[in-house]
């Protein structure tokens, strides 16, 4: 992998980033209602005032230039809803929140997912293959938003054992990252499974074994570094999909995080908070499915790139 | 000297060890506010927290809804009704320590009605004689509002028409007082924790966007002695479902609201932690008085007649509100309004009556009714009860359009409706804040109605001191607009939440206000 | 050849019992779903206010939800709509995918270069907060729904399809067709669009399970199909609020979108093993 390779990939941001802010910008602002449309009349003065405190009196195309300008100087601009905080502000407070929220989840769904993967792998057929990949078939048709409320009832409200929403303590922590991760632990786990079974049949593995080393052994030494190249090329989808998934998950445990900023200020037509937080979903899949490239060229020197 | 300091040492421990339990009130409060400057906030979210963070010249008393002293520590009311001087305490102070003086309040009603502040709430302020012509900036020199401070401690106030609720009004937060350095100096920024200055008998400790505020107690309040409770967490949870979940499991002592389907079993639940009481709120329908079929009186008064509310309330509406018989709810500022509809009996063949004299025996040539609604499961649920009873009762057929709040605002204020959903909670306790709305070019009155006997009456209400012939007034608006139609009452509303029985000095009133100074933890 | 290499790939499809259950299954829900309302005795959408939350019973056999509905006509009916807008959202990215990527495949060189680094660009948009974006702005409307949907979909498939047009371009039998003198567009309708049918049925297959659960996605949030229609996310999110007072109103349309979801992902894995022995995932 080159430094050529890199660069070219982060030069395909700039059109990307250049088509987000212009599409998110326009549709926004064609859609009906507006960020001072309210139950309470406002006298037209008022409304005046309101536009001119946010250049919503310009012509649509020069605070598009604006909104550039700002842009560039890192500057998300003020927010509609939320009155005394910057878009900047928002993102500083609730980015934390995704950001832990997302990792935790991965790591449940890379923890179980291969132990579930590779247990099932090591005793294929037997009662050890099939429960886990009975969990897997149940957590890929499960969606979040039925095991995310199940686990509540079950573990908040019946057995009382951990909170039921929230964001302050790490009990509160538990629930949400683990239906967020749920799915993608089964998905991973048939992943493994399926990777080491392949492998196991290949010839350095039998080789591996007529040498004497245990099943054990063999998984850990061998198998698990080239049956887990399907899991790492997964864990770009997977993270696009956590971060996606996490909408749903920060409105069932109401968690203070980007999503619930995301889809109330599009409710809201809270254009600079609309804007601010899609261009920065854009960037955190944009950079993630980078990563998960450069790391599965690590893992695997028969990838190339032209 | 050392008097003055044991005094203060025995007052501080008199003040906070009476008490076994930790004096924290966890508190669901719905959506995140929007912001905590009293001249600019709308929402009830937010006025649960300013009410405690500030306070304005008088308070209320939770059990009678009376003004009580707060900063003014008495007042006096000319004859004429339309001169109020208010004394204010001299032990009043800021979170800083300054004290609050008549030029503070001066320059916080200054700027609740300056056009550039933006307040969708100014109207507060147009009964300060003035008040309107400045905020529409037709009077530019603010040295002619009507207020003035003799001395530091004395604030006299002149109106536009003797307001008999005016004091009830000082209770409500756009009237309450801001720090004119801290603003100035810091901008939209001044209510940020780390900023802001306050007078009432809580602190703003902390802010985390959409999960919680909290509040402490503010040792400088200058009745600071009576104020038990040591923190407020005011959480704020979006889901009634949520919130519920976290009532039970204790961490929350009491919610905005209830669901509306768990409120049959709670009502089974025999602890009493379901409270249920009336509230100064009406929903109701607008009517589009100028587009057809609707510009007909006598098709207004059939759909109107033909909804059965008490079935509404019982099977689709679910909370134990009461139907409404009239615009404004019953006991509004003490007034009870009469209603001349039919009993309920011949209510529906009074309807096809109508209906036939209008020109559509059994609906025939009448064209669909569009009923609008913003998109929520319990607006679809009335709208479908609605179109059900009148393709039953009146051969009627309606049709249901919902849109996403924003877009449905846009759509009733420019009046591209035919029916359209709505609700009006009281901004203060009296007829006047209902009636009001419907006046000739009010921005409130999306019905596009106009009566010019209904706007004399509301103008002479204005005027009338004596409270009985001013409800007489009221009755009569409100006959002329049972008689027209431009709205169709549904139900009145009615509060429902959950409370803790740890929870003391908590009273529920009609104007659903919880002064938080009175409360403590069992 | 192509005769036995559908044989084949049956006879191989039919060896997997995942998939094979999945089929039956998706079998049963459409001849179910389409014929049950014709002598049904309830309507899914009268109410019954006083037989709100009544439980499973021979007169309703799922129970019935807030309103006194009977869940057993809603699952039926939100089965249609959330199967009807999974199917032609994948219409939708199957035409558009195919379209392009058989273009793009077929001209080569510079323009197919092109059209793929277009794609490249398309896959790091974020799309599903482009659709959450247009429905909150533009309204729940069913057409701009399936629409917006599919057009999330479309990119795997116009890759699939213009690899599957490359590499069948050097074989044999479209040289020998383009030998002979016969017309390119010939070539295309009767060679190329044949043999790429496969992967794309595959992929189709594959694609209606992701766009059903987008949709419940966007139901759950408030944003999916709107009254009176009800998609089985409608259903689900309803059922949520209120499954510790009514388990029933989450259990079945719950059950059926994952029996579903299920179904339509093991036989589109089943399908692909079985036209595609050797495994060439992409």
């Amino acid at each position: 992998m080159s430094i050529h390779y890199v660069l070219r990939r982060l030069a395909i941001m700039v059109p990307i980033f250049f088509l987000v802010v212009t599409l998110v910008f326009f549709m926004i602002r064609f859609a009906p209602g507006g960020p001072f449309s309210s139950e309470k009349s406002v006298s037209p003065a008022i409304l005046k005032n309101l536009e001119a405190k946010y250049h919503m009196d310009e012509p649509l195309l020069s605070q598009y230039v604006r909104y550039w300008k700002d842009l560039l100087r890192g500057d998300l601009g003020p927010s509609f809803k939320h009155a005394n905080r910057t878009v900047n502000e928002i993102i500083q407070e609730a980015l934390p929140v995704s950001l832990e929220l997302g990792l935790l989840a991965l790591t449940w769904a890379v923890v179980i997912g291969i132990a579930a993967g590779g247990m099932a792998a090591l005793k294929p057929n037997t009662v050890y293959d099939y429960v886990p990949m009975a969990f897997s078939i149940l957590g890929i048709c499960l969606p979040t938003f039925v095991v995310g409320p199940v686990l509540v009832l079950v573990f908040g409200l019946w057995l009382q054992w951990l909170p039921v929403a929230g964001w302050e303590t790490w009990q509160d922590r538990v629930l949400p990252s683990l239906t967020l991760g749920f799915a993608y632990a089964a998905y991973i786990s048939r992943l493994t499974r399926g990777g080491l079974i392949e492998i196991r049949g290949q010839e350095f593995i039998r080789t591996a074994r007529a040498k004497g080393l245990t099943e054990q052994e063999i998984l850990i030494k061998h198998s698990l570094r080239g049956g887990l190249l399907p899991v790492v090329s997964y864990l770009g989808p997977a993270l696009a999909g956590i971060i996606t998934g996490a909408l749903v998950t920060e409105t069932i445990f109401n968690i203070p995080g980007l999503g619930r900023f995301f889809i109330e200020s599009a409710v809201n037509r809270d254009y600079t908070v609309v804007m601010g937080t899609s261009l920065l979903y854009f960037t955190l899949i944009f950079i993630c499915n980078f990563l998960v490239d450069l790391v599965y060229a690590v893992l695997d020197p028969r990838v190339k790139y032209v | 000297m050392k008097i003055v300091f044991l005094t203060v040492y025995f007052l501080t421990l008199f003040c906070s060890s009476l008490f076994a339990s930790p004096q924290v009130l966890n508190l669901g409060n719905g959506t995140e506010p929007r912001d905590l400057d009293p001249h600019t906030v709308t929402g009830i979210p937010e006025f649960q927290i300013t009410q405690n963070l500030f306070e304005g010249l008088v308070g209320k008393d939770p059990k009678t809804l009376e003004p009580t002293p707060g900063v003014a520590e008495s007042w006096k009311i000319s004859k004429d009704g339309k001169t109020y001087t208010f004394k204010l305490r001299e032990n009043a102070k800021w979170t800083n320590g300054e004290p609050i003086t008549a030029s503070d309040f001066i320059y916080s009603w200054k700027r609740l009605l300056d056009p550039l502040t933006a307040s969708e709430y100014a109207y507060q302020g147009y009964y300060i004689k003035g008040g309107k012509d400045f905020n529409q900036g037709k009077l530019k020199d603010a040295s002619r509002l009507g207020l003035k401070s003799a001395d530091p401690y004395t604030l006299e106030v002149t109106l536009e028409n003797p307001t008999p609720y005016f004091l009830s009004l000082l209770y409500h937060h756009s009237l309450y007082p801001v720090h004119q350095a801290t603003v100035e100096k810091h901008g939209m920024r001044w209510t940020r924790p780390e900023n802001i200055v306050s007078n009432g008998p809580f602190s703003l400790k902390k802010w985390k966007m959409n999960q919680v505020i909290t509040l402490e107690k503010n040792p400088s309040y200058w009745d600071a002695c009576s104020v038990k409770l040591e923190k407020v967490n005011f959480y704020a949870v979006e889901k009634s479902e949520t919130e519920e979940k976290m009532f039970l499991t204790k961490k929350l002592h009491a919610t905005a609201t209830v669901p509306t389907e768990k409120i049959a079993p709670w009502t089974k639940d025999t602890s009493g932690v379901l409270k249920r009481h009336p509230y100064l709120g009406t929903y109701y329908y607008w009517i589009n008085v100028n587009r057809a079929p609707m510009n007909n009186p006598l098709v207004r008064k059939a759909l109107a007649l033909a909804i059965d509310r008490e079935k509404l309330v019982k099977y689709v509406v679910k909370g134990g509100q009461a139907p409404a018989e009239s615009f404004t709810p019953p006991g509004t500022g003490g007034f009870h309004p009469q209603s001349h509809l039919p009993k309920d009996s011949s209510r529906v063949a009074e309807a096809k009556k109508l209906l036939t004299q209008a020109g559509f025996p059994d609906g025939k040539g009448l064209q669909p009714i569009e009923i609008l609604y913003n998109t929520s499961e319990s607006h679809k649920k009335i709208a479908e009860a609605i179109q059900q009873m009148w393709s039953e009762n009146l051969g009627v057929q309606a049709t249901l359009y919902n849109q996403e709040w924003k877009v449905f605002l846009d759509t009733q204020h420019s009046k591209n409706y035919m029916v359209s959903r709505a609700g009006w909670i009281a901004d203060y306790n009296d007829p006047n804040t209902f009636l009001d709305m419907l006046t000739t070019g009010n921005g409130n009155n999306h019905a596009g109605w106009s009566n010019p006997a209904y706007d004399l009456l509301i103008e002479k209400a204005a005027k009338e001191l004596n409270p009985k012939k001013r409800h007489e007034i009221f009755q009569k608006a409100e006959d002329i607009l049972l008689e027209e139609l431009p709205v169709i009452p549904l139900y009145i509303y009615t509060r429902i939440y959950l409370l803790s029985p740890d929870v003391q000095g908590w009273f529920e009133n009609v104007e659903d206000v919880h002064p938080l100074k009175y409360v403590w933890m069992k | 050849m192509s005769n036995s290499l559908w044989t084949d790939a049956l006879y191989r499809l039919k060896k997997n019992k995942l998939a094979v259950l999945g089929a039956a299954f998706l079998a049963f829900e459409m001849v179910f779903f389409f014929l049950v309302p014709l002598i049904w005795h309830l309507g899914y959408e009268v109410q019954d206010l006083e037989m709100t939350f009544a439980a499973p019973s021979i007169s309703y056999w799922f129970g019935t939800d807030s309103l006194g509905r009977d869940l057993f006509s809603r699952v039926i009916f939100g089965g249609r709509i959330s199967l009807t807008v999974g199917i032609l959202a994948s219409l939708v990215s199957a035409i558009v995918g195919v379209v392009y990527g058989s273009i793009a495949g077929f001209l080569g060189g510079k323009s197919d270069n092109l059209m793929m680094r277009i794609v490249d660009i398309l896959y790091a948009l974020p799309f599903i907060f482009l659709v959450i974006i247009l429905m909150v702005y533009f309204g729940r409307n069913f057409i701009l729904l399936f629409v917006a949907l599919g057009l999330t979909q479309w990119l795997t498939m116009a890759r699939i399809v213009r690899g599957q047009v490359l590499s069948l371009r050097h074989k044999e039998f479209i040289e020998a067709a383009n030998s002979l003198g016969i017309r390119q567009r010939e070539v295309v309708l009767k060679h190329l669009i044949p043999n790429t049918l496969g992967p794309v049925i595959v992929y189709l297959t594959l694609t209606v399970p992701s766009v059903i659960l987008e949709e419940a996605f966007l139901s759950y949030l408030g944003l999916g199909i709107q009254a009176p229609l009800a998609s089985w996310g409608t259903l689900i999110k309803e059922g949520v609020d209120v499954m510790d007072l009514a388990p029933w109103t989450l259990f079945f349309p719950a059950f059926f979108l994952s029996a579903t979801l299920f179904s339509l992902n093991f036989l589109g894995d089943g399908l692909r093993d079985a036209l595609d022995p050797k495994g060439a995932r992409d």
